[in-house]
Order: C-alpha cells, then sequence, then structure tokens
C-alpha cells in the first residue's frame, strides 16, 4: 500500500527467507509500518511466505520468476522499480548482502532518489527517516536524511533487534504478474567454496580471528575447532592474510569484511586501526594476546594476556563443557 | 580498447579521523591522503588488460578538490595514459547518485568499452557508485569481481563475481561496468620512471558545467557526523590460563549473556 515500509527479501536460494530478515521486518514495525514484503525469486515455499507473516509482514509482494535467478541487476531492477512506482512506499529495506547490496544501489539509481548504505541504526524524526552509517570503515557516525521518498536504505546484518516469530500473524500474498527482462548477462557456473561447516563470516553470531599470532596456515584448525563447538565464523586478520595464511574472504578489517557479531574472540590479533574499523561494532569484543600492549585490549570488555595456544584448547574444551550441559 | 578507471582520494587506513569544527565534515588537518585500496585494483586490472592485448589506453577519472590531484598523479605513475579531473565546489557534496550522475556524464564523453572501480571507496563505505553508474548508463554491472577476462574481439568478458559461499561467474556483453573485489590481482607500485613520466602525462580539469549535468542537488545528505560511542571499559582476566579461561567463559555467559 501506499506509505508502507517495504522490506526486500534475501532467501536461501530454495525458497526461505534468510533469518537476517527478522531483523528487517522487526525494524520496520519499529518505525511505526505499514511493514511489507517484497519477495524477487524463482522459487518461495508456502513455509517462507508464512514464516515472513510470522515475523510481522502484513502483506507479501511476490514476483516469482525462474528468469529471477541467478540476481543481475538488469533482470531485478526494472520490475522493482515498476512496482515501487505503482505502488508508492515510503521506505525500502533490505538487508546488506552480495546481491542486494547492488539491487538496492541500482534501484536508487533508476528511481532517482538516495541510498543510504550499511545502516545501523534507523529513527523517524518527525515525519523524516534518518539513517545512521558507519563511515571510515567505522572511525565515525554519519547520520544521514533523504531528499525525497522512496528512502532507500540497506540494513547491516545482526544489529538490529530482531522481530519474534508469531505463530498467529499471516501475511496477505499478493502474487506480481511482471515481465522479466531477457538477461544479457550469461551465467556460465557457480563455483563453490570448500565449505568449512561454519557460518558466513558477515552472518556470523559469533565470530573468531586469528591474527598474525597464529604463527602460520597451519594453526587455524584449532579455531575452526572452537567455531565448530560454539557455531562460531573463523576470520582472520589482514596481516593473516597477506600472508597468504587465509583466502581473502575471511579478512576483517577495512579493506576486509565490516562484521557486527555479538561475540567476537581475536586470538593473536594485535587490533591495528584497520582491524578494529572492521569489528568495533561486535557487541563483546574478547582478546587473547601475549602483548598487554596490544591495542585491542584497549577495546576488549575481556582480555586474557597469554601465548593463544595454551588459551585456545583449554577454552575450546570450556565451551564444550558449557554447552553439553 | 579504451577502459576507464573511477577512482577516490580517501584518508589512508591507519589514519585517525576527526571530526571538524562544522559538525557535516571531517578535520583534514594532518591526514595522509592515498587512492582507495580497491581502486588500486581497478587500475592495476585495466592496466593488465591493456598490457595483455598490446594496446588501448586506460583513463583515470576522479571527483575531488584540488588535492585529489595527487592520487590522478599515482594513477599515472602506475601506469594510466591520462586522467580526468572532476573538480567543481559544486560537488563538494556530492552523494553516490550525484557522483554516479557526473562519472556518466564523463563516460559519455569518453566514450570507453569498460569502466572499472573499486568495490567500495574506503571514506564513505556505501560501496554504490559503480552500480549506480551502470543503472545510468543502462550498461549490466558485476560486482565485487575476483576474476575477469576480455575475450579476443573485446565483444565480452568473462567475470567471477563473489557471492556468499562461492563465485558466480557470468559473460557480460560489453559495454559494462565492474567493480574490483580485493584478490582480483595484486597491484603493482609506481616505478621511479612512472612517477617521472607521471608528471608529463595529461590531467584535464572539468567543471560540473562541463559535463552538462542535470541535477547536483544530493538525494542523500549528511545532517551531522558523531563519534564512536565509547566502549565500557574492559578488564584484563588474571591468573593462570585455566583460572582465566573458566573465568572468562563464565563471564561470557552470566555477565555478557554472550553465549
Amino acid at each position: 500500500m501506499a506509505g508502507a515500509i517495504w522490506c526486500v527479501v534475501e532467501d536461501d536460494r530454495k525458497g526461505t527467507p534468510k533469518k537476517v530478515m527478522s531483523e528487517v521486518l522487526g525494524e520496520a514495525a519499529r518505525l511505526g509500518g505499514p511493514v511489507e514484503a517484497v519477495w524477487l525469486t524463482d522459487k518461495a515455499t508456502d513455509d517462507g511466505l508464512k514464516q515472513l507473516g510470522a515475523w510481522g509482514a502484513t502483506k507479501v509482494w511476490l514476483l516469482e520468476n525462474a528468469g529471477l535467478a541467478p540476481y543481475r541487476g538488469e533482470t531485478w531492477v526494472p520490475p522493482f522499480a515498476e512496482l515501487v512506482a505503482k505502488e508508492s512506499p515510503k521506505a525500502v529495506l533490505a538487508p546488506v548482502t552480495s546481491r542486494l547490496r547492488e539491487l538496492m544501489a541500482r534501484l536508487a539509481a533508476k528511481l532517482g532518489v538516495g541510498l543510504a548504505a550499511d545502516t545501523v541504526a534507523l529513527a523517524m524524526n518527525g515525519d523524516k527517516l534518518v539513517a545512521t552509517r558507519p563511515i571510515y570503515a567505522g572511525k565515525l557516525l554519519s547520520k544521514v536524511t533523504w531528499a525525497k521518498q522512496p528512502w532507500l536504505a540497506t540494513l547491516r546484518p545482526n544489529v538490529f533487534k530482531p522481530a519474534e516469530a508469531q505463530a498467529g500473524k499471516a501475511a496477505s500474498v499478493e502474487r506480481v504478474s511482471a515481465t522479466i527482462p531477457s538477461p544479457q548477462m550469461k551465467l556460465v557456473e557457480r563455483r563453490e567454496e570448500a565449505s568449512t561447516g561454519l557460518p558466513e563470516l558477515t552472518e556470523a553470531e559469533i565470530v573468531i580471528s586469528g591474527g598474525r599470532g597464529m604463527k602460520g596456515p597451519e594453526n587455524y584448525v584449532i579455531l575452526e575447532e572452537m567455531g565448530g563447538v560454539i557455531g562460531a565464523a573463523v576470520g582472520a586478520s589482514r596481516a593473516a592474510v597477506d600472508a597468504g595464511w587465509r583466502p581473502h574472504r575471511f579478512q576483517i578489517g577495512q579493506t576486509g569484511r565490516t562484521i557486527s557479531p555479538k561475540l567476537y574472540l581475536g586470538f593473536g590479533v594485535s587490533g591495528a586501526i584497520q582491524h578494529l574499523a572492521g569489528m568495533r561494532t561486535s557487541k563483546v569484543i574478547v582478546a587473547v594476546n601475549k602483548d598487554p600492549e596490544a591495542p585491542i585490549f584497549k577495546i576488549a570488555d575481556y582480555g586474557i594476556v597469554a601465548d593463544l595456544f595454551e588459551v585456545v584448547p583449554e577454552l575450546t574444551k570450556e565451551f564444550k563443557r558449557l554447552l553439553e550441559k | 580498447m579504451k577502459i576507464l578507471v573511477a577512482v577516490k582520494q580517501v584518508p589512508d587506513t591507519a589514519t585517525q579521523v576527526k571530526i571538524s569544527s562544522d559538525p557535516k565534515a571531517i578535520d583534514t588537518a594532518g591526514i595522509t591522503w592515498i587512492v582507495s585500496p580497491y581502486d588500486e585494483f581497478a587500475i592495476e586490472e585495466a592496466l593488465r588488460i591493456k598490457e595483455k592485448r598490446g594496446q588501448g589506453e586506460v583513463v583515470a577519472v576522479t571527483l575531488g578538490p584540488d588535492r585529489a590531484k595527487e592520487t590522478l598523479r599515482s594513477a599515472l605513475a602506475m601506469g594510466c595514459d591520462r586522467a580526468i579531473h572532476v573538480n567543481d565546489p559544486a560537488l563538494a557534496n556530492a552523494d553516490t547518485m550525484t557522483t554516479a550522475r557526473a562519472l556518466a556524464a564523463v563516460v559519455k564523453q569518453e566514450a570507453p568499452q569498460l569502466v572499472l572501480c573499486g568495490r567500495q571507496a574506503i571514506d564513505d563505505d556505501a560501496g554504490a557508485v559503480g552500480a549506480q553508474l551502470a543503472e545510468v548508463l543502462g550498461w549490466p554491472c558485476a560486482s565485487w569481481i575476483m576474476e575477469e577476462t576480455i575475450d579476443a574481439d573485446a565483444k565480452t568478458v568473462r567475470v567471477g563475481r563473489q557471492v556468499e559461499g562461492g563465485l558466480e561467474v557470468f559473460d557480460i556483453p560489453l559495454p559494462a561496468v565492474l567493480s574490483a573485489q580485493k584478490g582480483l590481482n595484486e597491484p603493482r607500485y609506481p616505478t621511479l620512471k612512472g612517477i617521472m613520466g607521471a608528471k608529463k602525462k595529461e590531467i584535464k580539469d572539468v567543471k560540473a558545467s562541463d559535463l552538462g549535468l542535470s541535477s547536483i542537488t544530493p538525494e542523500l545528505s549528511i545532517t551531522a557526523l558523531e563519534a564512536l560511542p565509547a566502549r565500557p571499559p574492559g578488564r584484563i582476566i588474571p591468573g593462570d590460563v585455566k583460572d582465566a579461561v573458566k573465568e572468562l567463559v563464565r563471564s561470557l555467559r552470566e555477565d555478557a549473556k554472550a553465549i
């Protein structure tokens, strides 16, 4: 409906919305709604649609079409922009993911409106939306506002309070028939990374990071073992990535991934300013380093000054004991 | 083939950034400026394409004040052939949309077959300009690319874009816009000869009016910058490793409720 807050659905490519959508839908409700979801996909399951309702969407605009997989800006933007023009939502919110990051930028350009990317807070100021976004990789916060509606914003995962699923709530589903442009980009293949069996860095609620103190690539296995116990992603500092110990995709920091987990555990990470920039919005920070002067202790909630190779096995054991209870 | 590389001057990653007396801007005193690291991957890739093909032209373009010329000099020192400096106080508050419109105007004048940029500039961290430029131009685009090969007759580029859990490989007809992710290549350092040669290369100054920009009003405006909220003081847990670890786990569970 006109004046609604739209939440763009990120899904698992198998018809189920990702958990991050509870955060986006929860925030849309806090902003006063009306909360509606927009789902562009090649496949939406009934359970997935129900899930969106349980998280607070009153309506789901569903564009389900085989031509929408894989994501391509050229196939997603035209039907989406057409729907926005027709239905006049006041805001369009999406989680930061690889494809929605690009989609929202292109959609903003197509509509000729502003985009607040990677926001960490949203608030109504009178009848205007104000977004807070980290800049200089989190060294400062910037408050921004839009010249006109719809207000487009992407939301950093793990920051916004998720909506509690309510079993009784259901969304009405409006199937949108849209013409999907034929794509110029042809998919050749999708190459899966060797799975670590651990969560994705930017989505994980707990992140373990290994720095130069790890001494070599062979030692990350002890962090992965801990990750397996507590369900954490394992990342690395730039020093470790530049040394070739870990692939680039695992780098946390200003020139890597920006993360905001509930718990960050840094082992042998000194805390160079560019690393801190990528993880300082983590809710709880734990640092283990031999060097009591390591800058990471300045922002850590808990620190242990000791050899990580003694701490890690002990800690994994303790976590195991705790979680087996 | 002609390649346009969009670059931005940003504060060095190790620089402390402070808010100036104008609460909407940073204090630029004492800042060391660098080429945004992701843009260096874009420059490097453009140069490699040219070298591999044995012909072509690489043009660097930036929006920014006078000091941004240093960034263009760095691009020229790495090997770009010439540069365009969109330098106009009217664009001082440009948001990503305004920047994309200005770059699109440059692209229309230069008519390159490929535009490369970094996945994001590490100052504003929006990561939107490349995709928005593509949309304004009506060109296909791929973001966060990790690999790229252009076919022999420069009609198509094969790219691998990074997505969660893997890489999606596409064939894209040119012209197109690509944004570079770390891992695409290892940028070269300028040689002394490159640095000397850069001084003789052309940097063309361009105003908003030269680009015939219809709209330079930003769609998104900064109302204020704020320092980060201070973190509560932390605690170093003393004792031997076994005891410290036990106390840490207890604290994480009972006090922080983080596990």
